[in-house]
């Protein structure tokens, strides 16, 4: 658990934080949005201390972090960051390793851990191991940045905008990876990001923040319906609300028994992807399969629309 | 594609750019005197085409080759074909001078001299040009230079244990004090790398402080810049008041060989020029490190010294090199100087030589200062790229 405590940066006379305070459940993942100049990234760095707070505490597991030397903070805390970071002189694996070796863990253990991230992120350990990451293509990059930030097993990962520099289709499996890879380890996040969309798709709680000020911290859905103040409302997109609404939910939450024609839709697909399809096709009602590809049932348009009015 | 395809069919009818250069070179080099006969050593020489410094049938082959590799150099030919031909060429050149050496000098005759002229030094700088061109566009392995830089130096002790050149006059120079040369060789090199050895040693970490302290670093560079600026025959020259001072007021200090004039000023001269290319260099180099892997390893807990080792200095290195090569070039150069404040050095035989206007004995100074300072970049630079990291790119 983080306890974020009136925590404040001044350079001068710029506030740049300004008495923020928060707290990320263990196993959440916290996402922190807002323009450039927000005040966000510093927030994030001064967590794992690479920012010296003004004021203010931050606490990880009930420890307050200056309790020890900043380096041996970080060890504990994995951070993964824009354009990956990677040592271009260094292998892939001398990359991975770099945690576990600063912290002195014995080679075997390293090299298995080293293979394991690998395989993890669908990256195959003999062909990788050994590569340059000049040799890899931008996609694989992150990952490999992404690993590396694991690779000590921390129970924290903090994220600086990991995906700004992926297409779009990258980043869309880059982000669905995150999750999973979150789930298996329950690993808490605290992850910056400038895009709403990607806010809401990973975030249990965001926070928007604006010129040094934290606006709101709440679930995603809270958010979308509530948003505390004109700048999270205008963040939010006010023409986008519905849309951002359904891809909160699952097509599995609406499934109802009963036939439907045409191409059947996935279980897991979101409500915002069944509603496009239902748009488009021309269909009121579309067939809904699970993983094994069997039919389990059908989901109506009129039910999605009506999970995308405001909520009361 | 297709015009590609028809100038690689008909390789002969092209012209090379830098070969007309060179072409040009070597023929107006051809009729300017090859060798030049003199007396003795201080008279004025009389200049020898190459048909009058060698056997009839020496000089054929020698214009022969010369043609052909003229022709060579004019047309675009396959480049390994060039780097023969000039490395061909050069052979044959230095061959050539030492026999003319021979044929010249009368017999049983120890006054007169012979040395290279005009038409000599220009035919070897223009097929040096070729080679040199040949092997930048062969684009060879850092090894590979090496090796031909090997290949080379063989081929000179070769020419110099065999006798072929011992009847040039620079050898003459070199037989009437064999010891005093090797004494002053040593001493040379000892300058040139000494004042370099202390320039990496206080530079790099000064260069890293640099990096560190931006307040620090704008007026370290402004003084060393300064330094630079200095004329060298000045600096040797403003050391010698301070030195002496020292030499005569610190104890033990003209104990460990601290005095005003020698060796002791040459060092700090050279030291002092030495430090601003170790300290840019570094500066530039660790500015050079990507941000992002910066932060990273700042990020994941390395400590400052951690960070400094394994990431910013291996990626900071190549550039770090570059300045120890550029400094090691100039200081066997420059170390020509520490013998005007009796320093030593081949300077010695340069001084010498213009005292006696004897250019024979300028030159027992001079060549093996531009061969040093050669191999020195030859060997520096297939280092450089050797260290260089694969895949790391970086904008200089």
């Amino acid at each position: 658990m983080i306890e974020i405590d009136a925590l404040t940066k001044d350079y001068l006379e710029l506030t740049v934080v300004d008495h923020v305070s928060l707290t990320v459940a263990d196993g959440e993942i916290a996402v922190i949005v807002g323009t450039s100049g927000s005040g966000k990234t510093t927030l994030l760095r001064m967590i794992n201390r690479l920012i010296e707070p003004t004021s203010g505490t931050v606490k990880i597991d009930g420890q307050d972090t200056r309790a020890v030397p900043a380096f041996e903070l970080r060890r504990r805390i994995g951070y993964a960051i824009q354009g990956h970071g990677l040592f271009p002189h260094r292998t892939v694996g001398q990359n991975i390793a770099t945690v576990p070796t600063l912290l002195g863990w014995d080679k075997q253990k390293i090299a298995a851990r080293v293979d394991e991230l690998l395989s993890l992120f669908q990256l195959e350990p003999a062909e990788f191991r050994d590569r340059l990451p000049s040799e890899l293509s931008g996609g694989q990059q992150q990952r490999v940045g992404v690993a590396r930030a694991l690779a000590a097993e921390p129970r924290l990962l903090l994220m600086d905008e990991p995906f700004g520099a992926l297409d779009p289709i990258i980043r869309a499996k880059a982000q669905s990876d995150l999750l999973a890879i979150q789930k298996r380890f329950g690993t808490t996040i605290v992850l910056v990001t400038h895009d709403m969309e990607e806010a809401i798709h990973l975030g249990s709680r965001i926070a928007v923040m604006d010129k040094g000020k934290l606006l709101q911290y709440a679930p995603p859905a809270e958010i979308i319906a509530r948003p505390a103040t004109p700048f999270v409302a205008e963040l939010i997109g006010t023409g986008e609300r519905p849309f951002r609404l359904l891809s909160l939910g699952k097509v599995r939450d609406l499934v109802e028994p009963g036939p439907a024609q045409g191409e059947p839709i996935s279980a897991d697909a979101s409500l915002r992807d069944a509603y496009a399809e239902c748009l488009w096709s021309g269909r009121e009602v579309l067939p809904v399969i699970d993983a094994d590809g069997k039919i389990i049932g059908r989901i109506r348009r009129d039910d999605i629309a009506r999970r995308a009015e405001r909520p009361q | 594609m297709s015009s590609i395809a028809i100038t690689d069919r008909h390789p002969t009818f092209a012209i090379d750019k830098l070969g007309v250069l060179i072409a040009v070179l070597a023929a107006v080099a051809s009729f300017l005197p090859f060798a030049a006969f003199r007396a003795n050593r201080i008279v004025l020489g009389e200049a020898k085409g190459i048909f009058a410094a060698l056997p009839e049938w020496e000089a054929a082959v020698l214009a022969v080759v010369l043609a052909a590799g003229i022709g060579i150099a004019l047309f675009r030919t396959p480049t390994v074909w060039r780097l023969a031909t000039s490395l061909i060429v050069l052979a044959l050149l230095f061959i050539a001078i030492g026999h003319a050496g021979t044929f010249l000098t009368p017999p049983g005759d120890r006054i007169a001299r012979v040395s290279p002229g005009a038409g000599f030094w220009l035919l070897i700088f223009a097929f040096a040009l070729l080679a040199a061109d040949a092997i930048a566009r062969l684009k060879l392995k850092p090894w590979t230079r090496l090796g031909v830089l090997g290949v080379v130096a063989v081929f000179f002790a070769v020419l110099l244990g065999s006798g072929t050149l011992n009847d040039l006059s620079i050898l003459r120079e070199y037989f009437n004090r064999g010891e005093t040369f090797w004494r002053e060789a040593q001493t040379h090199l000892a300058l040139a790398l000494g004042s370099l050895a202390a320039a990496t040693v206080v530079g790099i970490p000064l260069g890293v402080l640099c990096h560190r302290n931006s307040r620090l670093r704008v007026p370290v560079l402004n003084v060393l810049n300064a330094v630079q600026t200095i004329p060298s025959i000045a600096l040797f020259g403003l050391l010698i008041a301070p030195l002496a001072w020292v030499a005569a007021n610190v104890p033990g200090a003209s104990a460990v060989g601290i005095s005003g004039i020698g060796a002791a000023p040459a060092m700090v001269a050279l030291f002092a020029y030495s430090l601003l290319p170790v300290v840019a260099n570094t500066v530039v180099g660790l500015e050079g490190v990507p941000y992002a892997a910066d932060d990273a390893a700042k990020g994941m807990g390395m400590t400052d010294w951690q960070r400094l080792v394994t990431v910013q200095f291996p990626l900071a290195f190549p550039v770090i090199l570059t300045g120890i090569r550029i400094v090691l070039v100039q200081n066997i150069g420059l170390a020509t100087i520490a013998a005007l404040i009796g320093g030593g050095g081949f300077g010695v035989f340069v001084f010498q030589g213009v005292g006696q206007t004897a250019m024979d004995l300028v030159l027992l100074g001079a060549v093996p200062t531009v061969a040093l300072a050669f191999a020195a970049a030859v060997v520096l630079d297939a280092i450089v790229e050797m260290v260089s990291p694969r895949g790391v790119e970086r904008e200089d």
